[in-house]
This record gives structure tokens, C-alpha cells and sequence, in this order.
């Protein structure tokens, strides 16, 4: 029953991309102004953006008067479509990886449109020091696991620091819960299993580099948790490092310095303002919350202002969610930039949107609102930096994934077949209490 | 001076810790607004709004151009100084061990000192429910001690968010007694449990986690605190009889005001079939409730409206109940409130969260509910619904919790500018602002 109500749910999905023109909107490009005037998407592709652009025949006109138009909305730090997060019986994980357990029907996904997100970033958890391969999706919803790929982005890894990779050790080596306790239990032990692993790992990369350069004999034993290692090491893939205090952060620019590779994001990144400097020395972005605090010691010192304070110091900063329903409102969540610290609105609105296409590698595709980038675009009703905005429409290249309209007028017919799926079941199950009864005379 | 305001016809303001806000624009949200008027506060209250104020020498003045004046917010769901680091059972003073212990006070474990306090109040929120155990999940609610199988957590506290000591910050010491109804299928008006939809689906089934075992659990616990309000009934005669030999009883004791109606019984139940217990139980009861964190209101709503129960609505910033509700179905429960005439007020139920409360009434404003109906839910209906209306307003007369704003106080690039609490100007700084001037002057 779940499925068919699920299937209810769905919306078909257009079988070739049309032509729109998106007209008298203000469009908040991120990179190029904002501005009165009007998109024409074509081929999944933005392909005009002005004042007035060309109206092609057979193109459908989106009348956007008095609504905005943003690029989508990119999550760096996601949870959602996926049927399993953490693996955490070992402190390297390497060798999962998240496009293994995607799983597209996961209505999460279709709230997450709703709320403009079209791409995010899918994180293993944070139980390990090292945790599992990563990768972004795009909010394609009714698509398959493999459609919802980002394609051609660059892969990812999953590390952690503090508090929730040391919670499964136990100093006193006795079982946690029943469970058998697990290195490390401390901040020093965390940064001992990162280097123990690069050590490992840089070792494994000079017997494959060895053989490559002959490629004579018996190759190296593949490793499928040093695979993923060698290829952080060769810049294939990137580090996203769940982390808090100021210390570990510092901790982990070190280490990768020490063995030569780089993070490509810190995220949640808490204390990141008391070592922004570092951060933008060793290049690594940073993507926060806006306002979490508190829910735990490591989060004490955690402040509004991370953001604004990283970015004045040179950081390259987005704002995620970590969370299936905060990822339903990251327009607002980058309002609170502007509020706390200061910054403009388009800066502010970049930390949702080419940020974190920047940090993930695929600002040449999305992120902002520019002729030739993928047709990922989010109409709202009102000023977007505002929790008084509404999503109206999602594109995905191109395509009309939500479409707020339709999903109102549809209200009616999806109630009504899930109530003839109630009333079904009802029906099926009726007779088995008969039966009971009968038996029981 | 005061014969020159007296020849001029006007009034002038006096007292020597008097502060007026001049030129500012009144929004007292229990009526029209006042444009470039002024606003006095002296000894704690509102002493006078007008377009016509002289301020005498020596008072402090405030000019208001182009700025705004709100009654301060209030927050009617926290657990605000009794929770600081929800992961740290140490830092946690929710969800004492015990089934029915109403004699329990929220007000005196609250940590005047906590740095929630500062955080949520330069925000604008000047004053918050704190309860014993929100029964809300996060924050802590629930979480320790013997929370999670309780009934009634103890007596809620409505207390300003600033001030010396507990009894400082204290506006109404015992607000409300906290009840957290039984669910069908799971415990405590929670939200999780089985599905109304999927429970009707179930014809009687057997086996332990069948419906029919649920609804005997759920029976059970019903019949339990029916059972606690007879005692305390019992006790209640027993005391007025003043027999020889009677001695009181603290737990008895405290349910005496909610049997007598003098404090109402604040309910967490979220599911339509829970509400529609609680209401039926409070009227068996004879005793005024207020419901807290509703979810569905669509169906609730008419028998809310009808018996003239209140809400304190959760998170309007929530995923939707089930998985097939539509995707909005947590933004629009305000709205559906408005439209089936139920009083509401909001609250946020998670620390954390208590400084977005403005915020959750705005979403609410996307997804339908009238403007001037959100405004009203974090300040006069808050006030109203736990019996305190000298706060929630800017009158004459009034407590003097006020926020001085950029703009509309719902909007998240307003910022505040002044802020008074009990008459008393409010420094807008807290830990966090102090780190941010700590860190971005690092070289």
C-alpha cells in the first residue's frame, strides 16, 4: 500500500524538456545582479537572460510578474534519499559509499523541491572518523536512483571530528550499550585513526603508482578502503569533514597539510570563526548552519554570526540543513546572514546557491543564474530571503518538477484514491474477520 | 515645565527614571496604529502613548524616527532556564521522575544566569511559558529522569526573560499544570505513534502490537489519570470538610487550583482522536485546559472552537505528520486554526528555537493565516490564553515590554533596536554577540 500511495504522490515527469520563457520576474542571477526581466530556457539549458529575451515558438510563457527567480537551492549537507547513513562498526568506512542505498522514493526528496532545493549534497553520518563515500543528487523526483545523479561530479568522503565519532570508544574499553567499544574515545584518538589511514593509505598509492610507471608483474592487492583514501590523495575526491571546535578543526588542516591533500569543506564548521584565517589559508570551505546552538557541548560556543564572520575573513561559506525539513527553507535560513552580521543579500543568497556549487565542484553547471548552466531555477511569490515566500515553481533542466498549482489543484484526486485504497483494503481485510469469528464458534 | 505642558495642552512626562521614545511609530496590536507618536515608561509600565508628550529634563529620550514599537514576544511553549545543553543530562532540569507529580514548580529550578535568556530576548522575545517537560521531543523535553513515562510533569511558570533571580522573572509562578495525554499505539501526545489513518484500518486485530492491545494500553492510561483526578476530588472534600485529623498532601495540593478552575491544565495532545479524548476528560472534569502542539487541526478544529478550548500551536516550521500529508501540512495548521475560530498562540517547544519564534509566525502568513493574526499569536492571545493581559500589548497602563524595531518584528532582516523588559532597557548583547566582536577583531 506504502508504494501505491507513494506512487499517488508522484508527479509524472515530462518526457522531453520544453521551452519556457520566465517573464517580468525579478531575477536575483547571484552572480550577475538582480534585475527586472525575463529567462528563456531551451534544451534543459538557461539560454537567454535580460530585460527581454527571445520568445520562441511552441515556448510556454511563465508569467512571473511580481515573483522572483533564483537558481535552485543547493543543500552541501543532505541525509535524505538514502536508506542508510552511517556506517559505524569501523572508524574507517571508506569503503561504503552512499550511491549504493539511494533511494528515490523517498518523499523527502519531493518536500525538499517543494522547498527550492534542487541539488544536495548526500553525506555518510558522522559515527567514524573516517566515514563513507559521498555524492550530490539532483532533486530529480520520480527519476530513478541512478537518474538522480549529479552527473560528472566529483565524488566525495565523509569525515568526522569530536564529539560523535568518540562517542562509540569508551576509555575504559568496556561495551557501550551492549556494544563492544570502539577507537577512538577522545579528539586525540580521532586525529591518531585520520593519520594511521593517510599513512596507510600514502603507502598503498606508492606501490600502485610503482606498478603503474611498469605495469609489468603482479599488481598491488586492490584495497577498497585505501581506494577511496588514494584518491582523496590525488584530488579525485573530496573531503566534506563534519566538525565543531575550533581545535579539531585546526587538527584536521594540519594532518591533511602533513600528507599533502586537501579538505574541500568543513562542515557544520561551528567554532570555524575562531580559525578563519587558517581555514582560508588552507583553501577549505566551510559549510554551517545559520542559527543551531546549544543541543550539545561541542555547539556552546556555536554563534549567528559564523557565517558572516568566515566570509569577511576569506572563506568560501554555504549554509546547509543536515535536516529534511530545515532543507525545506534555506532561502530563509540565508536571510539570517543579512540579520546577523551584515551581509548583502546577494552575498547572502550565494551561501545557498553558487557556494555551494563552488565547494562541490559544479558551479559550471549550477549555482546561478547564467546563459549556458543547467536550467535549475525557483520561482518565488515574494522576496526570497523571507520565511513570508513561497516556492511557486521548480525547475530541473528545465523540466517542472513542482509547481505549487498543481500540487494544490491535485490535492483532491490523491485523497480520493487513497481513500478508494483504504476503502480496498478495508474490504480485503473484512472477510479474515469473519473467518476469525467462525472459527471462534 | 509641567505648568508650561498644562498651558499648551499637553501632557508631560515625569519621573526621574522616566524613558520616552519619541517620534516612533506604535504598533500595539490591540488596536490601530499610531504614527510618530511618543511612548513614556516609568516605574516598570507604560505610562503614557501620545502625539502631543513633552519629556521633562533629565529624562532618558529615545528618538524614534522611523522606527517601530511592538509589545515584546512571548513564547508560550519553552524550558527556558531549565535546559541549557539538551546532550548534557547535567545541564537538564526536565522530565523529573514520577507519573502525576503537579506539585512540581518549574519557576524554581530556572537559571536566571542561563545564556538562553540573553540569546532569545535580543530577538525580541521578553517573556516565555517554561515547563517542567515540554513533551515536545527535542530541547530536552522528556528526555531524562522519568520523563518519557509521565503524565502530569509538574506546574509551568510564565516568567519574563530577564531578571535578578526566579522570583524576579516571575509573572505567574504557576501558569498552568502540565498534562501529557496518552497516544494511541505510543506515549504522550507526541505525534509519533500509529496514524489515525492507519489505525481505522485496523479492525480489531489482535496480538501485542494489534490494535486491540493499543486501545486497551491507551484505556488503561486514561482510566489511570481519571483515576488521579478522583483522589484529588476526594482529597478535595476531605479538605473543605476540615475533619479532624486531615493532613495535606503536596501532590493533592497542587491539583486543587485546576480543579478549581483557577489554573487551566495545559494538555499535550497532538493526534484529532487524542484531542477529542482530552476535551471529553476535561469536561467530565469540569476544568479549563489549553492544548498544546495540536497537529491536525483541520479535524480537530470544530470541536475546539465549539468548546471554546485553546491552542498553543508547535513548530509551524515541521515536517508534515505522515508521510502522505501534504508537503505544507505543518505550515498551514495556523491558518486552519484561524478558519475554524480556535485561539491560538505559538510556541517553538526547543530552546534552540525560541529566537525563530517570529519567524514560525511568519511562514504561517505565507501558508494563509492573516498578518495581524500571527502577530497576535506571539504577543495578546499568548497573554490571554494563560490570563495575563498587562503584558502582550503596548497601552496605557501595561507592563512595559516593548521592542523598538526596524520594521515588521516578523521579518527577518528587522533588526531591534531597543529593548525593555519590565521598564528596564535591555542590553542587546549576549554570549554570542560577544564572541562575534572577540573574533572578527582577530588580526
Amino acid at each position: 500500500m506504502k508504494n501505491s500511495l507513494l506512487a499517488a504522490l508522484l508527479v509524472a515527469a515530462p518526457l522531453c524538456a520544453q521551452t519556457y520563457v520566465i517573464k517580468n520576474a525579478t531575477v536575483m542571477t547571484v552572480s550577475k545582479g538582480t534585475f527586472k526581466g525575463s529567462i528563456l530556457v531551451k534544451d534543459g539549458k538557461i539560454a537567454e537572460v535580460g530585460e527581454k529575451v527571445m520568445e520562441p515558438q511552441g515556448a510556454k510563457i511563465i508569467d512571473a510578474s511580481n515573483q522572483y527567480v533564483i537558481p535552485g537551492i543547493i543543500d552541501c549537507h543532505s541525509h535524505i534519499a538514502v536508506d542508510a547513513i552511517n556506517e559505524g562498526s569501523v572508524s574507517v568506512s571508506s569503503m561504503v559509499d552512499m550511491r549504493d542505498v539511494i533511494n528515490p522514493e523517498d518523499i523527502a526528496i519531493y518536500r525538499a523541491l517543494a522547498g527550492g532545493v534542487t541539488t544536495a549534497n548526500i553525506l555518510h553520518g558522522s559515527a567514524n572518523a573516517i566515514g563513507g563515500k559521498t555524492l550530490p543528487l539532483k532533486m530529480r523526483w520520480g527519476k530513478t536512483a541512478e537518474e538522480m545523479i549529479f552527473e560528472g561530479a566529483t565524488p566525495g568522503i565523509k569525515f568526522a571530528l569530536g564529539e560523535n565519532p568518540k562517542r562509540a570508544g569508551n576509555p575504559t574499553g568496556q561495551a557501550i550499550n551492549g556494544q563492544t567499544a570502539r577507537y577512538p574515545a577522545t579528539r586525540m584518538g580521532v586525529e591518531d585513526v585520520i593519520r594511521e589511514a593517510f599513512n596507510n593509505a600514502k603507502a598503498y598509492k606508492a606501490e600502485w603508482d610503482a606498478w603503474e610507471v611498469k605495469k609489468t608483474g603482479i599488481p598491488p592487492r586492490k584495497d577498497l578502503q585505501m581506494e577511496a583514501l588514494k584518491e582523496v590523495l590525488e584530488g579525485k575526491r573530496y573531503v566534506h569533514a563534519h566538525s565543531y571546535r575550533a581545535d579539531e578543526i585546526l587538527m584536521l588542516l594540519r594532518v591533511a597539510d602533513d600528507y599533502g591533500f586537501k579538505i574541500r569543506t568543513l562542515q557544520h564548521v561551528l567554532e570555524g570563526y575562531k580559525v578563519a584565517k587558517e581555514i582560508a589559508a588552507h583553501g577549505a570551505g566551510a559549510s554551517t548552519f545559520s542559527d543551531w546552538w546549544s543541543y550539545k557541548v561541542e555547539a556552546f560556543d556555536a554563534i549567528p554570526y559564523n557565517a558572516a564572520i568566515m566570509q569577511k575573513k576569506g572563506v568560501l561559506v554555504s549554509l546547509n540543513s543536515d535536516d529534511a525539513e530545515l532543507m525545506r527553507h534555506l532561502n530563509s535560513e540565508a536571510g539570517k546572514a543579512v540579520k546577523y552580521g551584515g551581509l548583502s543579500e546577494t552575498e547572502a543568497l550565494a551561501m545557498v546557491t553558487l557556494n555551494p556549487a563552488k565547494q562541490l565542484g559544479i558551479d559550471n553547471r549550477v549555482g546561478s543564474i547564467e546563459v549556458g548552466k543547467d536550467a535549475d531555477l525557483v520561482i518565488y511569490d515574494k522576496f526570497p530571503l523571507s520565511d513570508y515566500a513561497k516556492v511557486q515553481k521548480v525547475l530541473i533542466d528545465g523540466n517542472i518538477y513542482f509547481d505549487r498549482d498543481n500540487e494544490i489543484s491535485g490535492r483532491g484526486a490523491k485523497q480520493a484514491e487513497k481513500q478508494k485504497l483504504i476503502d480496498k483494503e478495508k474490504q480485503n481485510r473484512a472477510p479474515q474477520g469473519v473467518t476469525t469469528r467462525r472459527g471462534g464458534q | 515645565m509641567r505648568l508650561l505642558g498644562i498651558l499648551l495642552g499637553c501632557s508631560v512626562a515625569l519621573a526621574a527614571d522616566t524613558v520616552v521614545i519619541r517620534n516612533v511609530d506604535v504598533y500595539p496590536v490591540s488596536g490601530a496604529e499610531m504614527k510618530g507618536v511618543s511612548v513614556v515608561i516609568t516605574e516598570g509600565k507604560i505610562a503614557d502613548i501620545g502625539a502631543k508628550i513633552i519629556p521633562a529634563k533629565g529624562m532618558r529620550v529615545i528618538e524614534g524616527k522611523g522606527l517601530r514599537v511592538y509589545p515584546g514576544m512571548i513564547d508560550s511553549g519553552t524550558e527556558l532556564g531549565l535546559s541549557e545543553v539538551p546532550a548534557v543530562r547535567e545541564t537538564v532540569d526536565t522530565g523529573e521522575i514520577g507519573e502525576f507529580m503537579p506539585q512540581l514548580r518549574a519557576l524554581s529550578a530556572v537559571n536566571p544566569e542561563s545564556e538562553h535568556f540573553p540569546v532569545v530576548r535580543v530577538n525580541g522575545i521578553t517573556s516565555v511559558m517554561t515547563f517542567p517537560s515540554s513533551g515536545g521531543g527535542g530541547g530536552g523535553g522528556g528526555r531524562f529522569g522519568g520523563g518519557d513515562r509521565q503524565f502530569i510533569s509538574g506546574q509551568a511558570a510564565l516568567i519574563h526573560t530577564d531578571g535578578w533571580t526566579w522570583e524576579d522573572m516571575a509573572i505567574d509562578r504557576s501558569a498552568a499544570v502540565h498534562l501529557i495525554f496518552p497516544t494511541l499505539g505510543g506515549r504522550g501526545g507526541r505525534g509519533g505513534a500509529v496514524p489515525d489513518s492507519i489505525l481505522d484500518l485496523i479492525p480489531g486485530g489482535g496480538g501485542a502490537t494489534g490494535f486491540t492491545a493499543s486501545k486497551r494500553t491507551y484505556d488503561g492510561q486514561v482510566a489511570k489519570i481519571t483515576e488521579f483526578f478522583e483522589m484529588a476530588r476526594q482529597y478535595q472534600k476531605e479538605r473543605a470538610a476540615k475533619l479532624p485529623g486531615f493532613k495535606p498532601v503536596l501532590k493533592l495540593e497542587a491539583m486543587m487550583p485546576i480543579l478549581e478552575g483557577k489554573v487551566p491544565l495545559a494538555v499535550s495532545a497532538a493526534r484529532a482522536s487524542v484531542i477529542h479524548d482530552a476535551i471529553s476528560f476535561a469536561e467530565k472534569q469540569k476544568i479549563k485546559i489549553v492544548i498544546l502542539q495540536p497537529r491536525d487541526i483541520a479535524k480537530a478544529g470544530p470541536e475546539l472552537k465549539a468548546k471554546n478550548v485553546p491552542v498553543i500551536l508547535g513548530r509551524v516550521l515541521a515536517l508534515p505528520q505522515e508521510e502522505d500529508s501534504p508537503y505544507d501540512g505543518a505550515f498551514t495548521q495556523p491558518a486552519e486554526a484561524y478558519k475554524a475560530g480556535v485561539k491560538f498562540a505559538f510556541g517553538t517547544f526547543n530552546n534552540e528555537f525560541v529566537r525563530n519564534l517570529p519567524y514560525q509566525a511568519a511562514t504561517a502568513v505565507a501558508f494563509g493565516l492573516p498578518y495581524e493574526e500571527a502577530l497576535k499569536a506571539v504577543t495578546v492571545n499568548a497573554a490571554q490564553i494563560w490570563g495575563h493581559t498587562e503584558i502582550g500589548v503596548v497601552e496605557k497602563g501595561k507592563v512595559a515590554d516593548l521592542m523598538v524595531t526596524t520594521g515588521d518584528p516578523l521579518e527577518i532582516s528587522t533588526q531591534i533596536k531597543y529593548l525593555f523588559i519590565k521598564g528596564k532597557e535591555i542590553q542587546l548583547v549576549n554570549k554570542q554577540t560577544r564572541l562575534y566582536e572577540k573574533y572578527m577583531s582577530r588580526q
